[in-house]
């Protein structure tokens, strides 16, 4: 029998274990497939760790050799900014452009809508091997309709100067995603504010820098540390592409550590390989928050300011 | 806004000159599939071949064992998802509509998780399966799904905080229990979101390459992707069979987003808000 008292006491003690139940799968997975093997790669880091025989402890040795001996470890790291660098700023403007021209209202934009996405949904394999053959320097389709336009394309893939833009432009084939974040975005942009702006005398390219841009800078953000941390992870297609060549031009920070653990078998180098990449990505990350706080506008933050405005 | 017929000639000429970029290289794809050996390697190449050769799909299909590679994505695929269908409903629910001790930390533990580069994880990932001889079979790829994802669960977990909380304690005074309160009550209004999460799940899973790479072995267990680029990497210089079997590759994930553009469109404004 419940009484008026115990009645609620066992109402809470369930509702402080149930949420726990719910939440139980996560749990166990983030115990078995995140925090182990990451504390394990930690402790890995630290040793010569073959991937038969012995592993010995060398305490900092790895990372020693990382900075100071391996030649590779500073190419391939390079080579991954350089193109970070070519490829976050031309997707983010690429994305922002086409989700800017499929808000117009025209008809059949749908159809484009569609289109631009597409290519979104295919795979690093199929987007290597279709771009792969398109840049085929003997037979590939790209470079003879270069030469109706009278231009001598490169040798694409075999071109050390131009296989990292040939990565550059088939990963920008996957710029769907990005745009209709900023596609959702835009079109939430209530249409009063224009139509206020445009009384006020002001143009499309005007309306587009005091109005578009400061209210998508958060999504802004949010693309540029989500393409940020895959420019910096980019190895399927360099994989499959150029297998890091000609002469390592590609050889991308990815591909360096894939190479170490699996083709080398230094699983413990490899670890800490891939630890300063963590790092790297958690201060660039860290660094691209800290800067937002110049350029994002949040809209609550800017109602709060009016109302502190106003009480003054 | 009023648009001007010069207005409308650009953005026009602009979005065709995108979609060539978008959609070319689908089409040189399908006309290199159709096309007679000797044609692909002629040059200058031709737009239109003589006679289009639609067998070439079916002899590309027979060369290799793809029956085999679908199967096994198909196999990944689907389970991925149902497992990714559960526990994200199940783990999302339990941060939205509970307050608990340290939920907020192990909320920001799970965000913090989405930012660990798979580059750390992956060789003892590789060890953990082999100690329990998982590799070489399919299960490294299919059983995690079961535990969750941090971006799926983070997205159902937006939805599901804005829901008013008077839903479940009405449930609850007429005599539900909790988990029939999740079932019978939360699951059917989590119908669109979580088709975004399988929509989401089945193209990201089919199209994964690298897991396959690391963790089979075996041809009878490959997926389509890891079976087509190591076709490719044997046979450079088949690049019919090459392209019929790309083209038959990206279906599955076209035919899902074709069903689901709405969902994927909505779902994606819903989950940066």
């Amino acid at each position: 029998m419940f009484t008026k008292k115990n009645k609620p006491k066992k109402f809470t003690l369930v509702r402080k274990r149930v949420p726990f139940l719910f939440i139980l799968p996560w749990i166990i997975g983030f115990i078995v497939f995140t925090l182990g093997p990451l504390v394990f790669s930690l402790i890995m880091s630290l040793f010569d760790w073959p991937i038969a025989g012995e592993a010995k402890f060398i305490g900092f040795d790895n990372f020693k050799t990382m900075f100071t001996a391996d030649p590779q470890f500073y190419d391939s790291l390079v080579i991954t900014l350089k193109f970070a660098l070519i490829f976050v700023p031309l997707n983010l403007l690429v994305a922002l452009v086409l989700a800017l021209l499929i808000t117009q209202p025209i008809k059949g934009i749908k159809i484009f809508r569609t289109i631009f996405y597409l290519p979104a949904v295919v795979s690093g394999v199929a987007v290597s091997i279709i771009w792969g053959w398109m840049f085929n320097s003997e037979y590939g389709v790209l470079n003879y309709i270069l030469s109706l336009l009278g231009i001598e394309g490169p040798d694409w893939l075999i071109d050390p100067k131009w296989a990292i833009i040939t990565i550059v432009i088939a990963s920008a084939w996957g710029v769907g995603t990005m745009m209709l974040i900023f596609y959702t975005d835009i079109k939430g942009i209530p249409y009063e504010m224009y139509e206020a702006a445009s009384i006020d005398g002001a143009g499309p390219i005007r309306q587009f820098i005091s109005i578009t841009i400061p209210t998508i800078t958060p999504t802004i953000l949010f693309n540029v540390i989500t393409s940020v941390i895959a420019a910096l992870q980019q190895l399927t297609l360099v994989l499959l592409l150029t297998g890091g060549g000609p002469l390592k031009s590609t050889y991308f920070y990815g591909l360096f550590v894939y190479n170490n653990a699996f083709k080398h078998h230094e699983l413990g180098y490899a670890s800490a390989n891939a630890w300063f990449m963590f790092i790297i990505i958690l201060l660039l990350t860290m660094l691209i928050f800290k800067s937002s706080s110049a350029w994002v506008f949040y809209e609550a933050e800017v109602k709060k300011e009016r109302k502190g405005r106003k009480r003054k | 806004m009023k648009i001007t017929r010069k207005h409308k000639i650009i953005v026009y000429s602009i979005l065709v000159l995108f979609s060539l970029y978008f959609l070319f290289p689908f089409i040189w794809a399908f006309i290199t599939a159709i096309k007679s050996e000797a044609e692909v390697f002629s040059f200058p190449p031709k737009f239109v071949p003589d006679v289009p050769l639609l067998s070439n799909f079916i002899d590309a299909w027979n060369s290799q064992p793809f029956g085999t590679y679908f199967k096994n994505s198909m196999i990944v695929t689907v389970l991925t998802t149902i497992g990714q269908l559960i526990s994200c409903s199940l783990v999302a629910y339990g941060f939205a509509r509970y307050d608990f001790k340290y939920k907020n930390i192990l909320f920001m533990l799970l965000l913090s998780t989405m930012m660990i580069p798979w580059d750390v994880t992956m060789i003892p990932l590789y060890m953990e399966f082999n100690m329990f001889g998982w590799i070489n079979t399919l299960k490294p790829l299919i059983v995690p799904a079961f535990f969750g994802s941090a971006y799926n669960i983070f997205l159902l977990r937006q939805f599901l905080m804005n829901i008013p909380k008077d839903l479940e304690n009405a449930a609850r005074i007429d005599g539900a229990n909790e988990f029939q309160i999740f079932y019978k009550i939360f699951l059917p209004i989590m119908k669109a979101p979580l088709t975004l999460i399988a929509v989401l799940n089945i193209i990201l899973v089919w199209n994964d390459y690298l897991g396959p790479l690391i963790y089979l072995n075996d041809q009878s267990k490959y997926t389509m992707a890891l079976g087509l680029a190591s076709f490719q990497g044997v046979h450079e210089l088949q690049i019919i069979p090459i392209m019929a079997m790309t083209l038959v590759m990206i279906i599955p994930p076209v035919i899902v987003f074709a069903f689901a553009q709405k969902y994927i469109v909505e779902g994606i404004s819903g989950s940066i808000k």
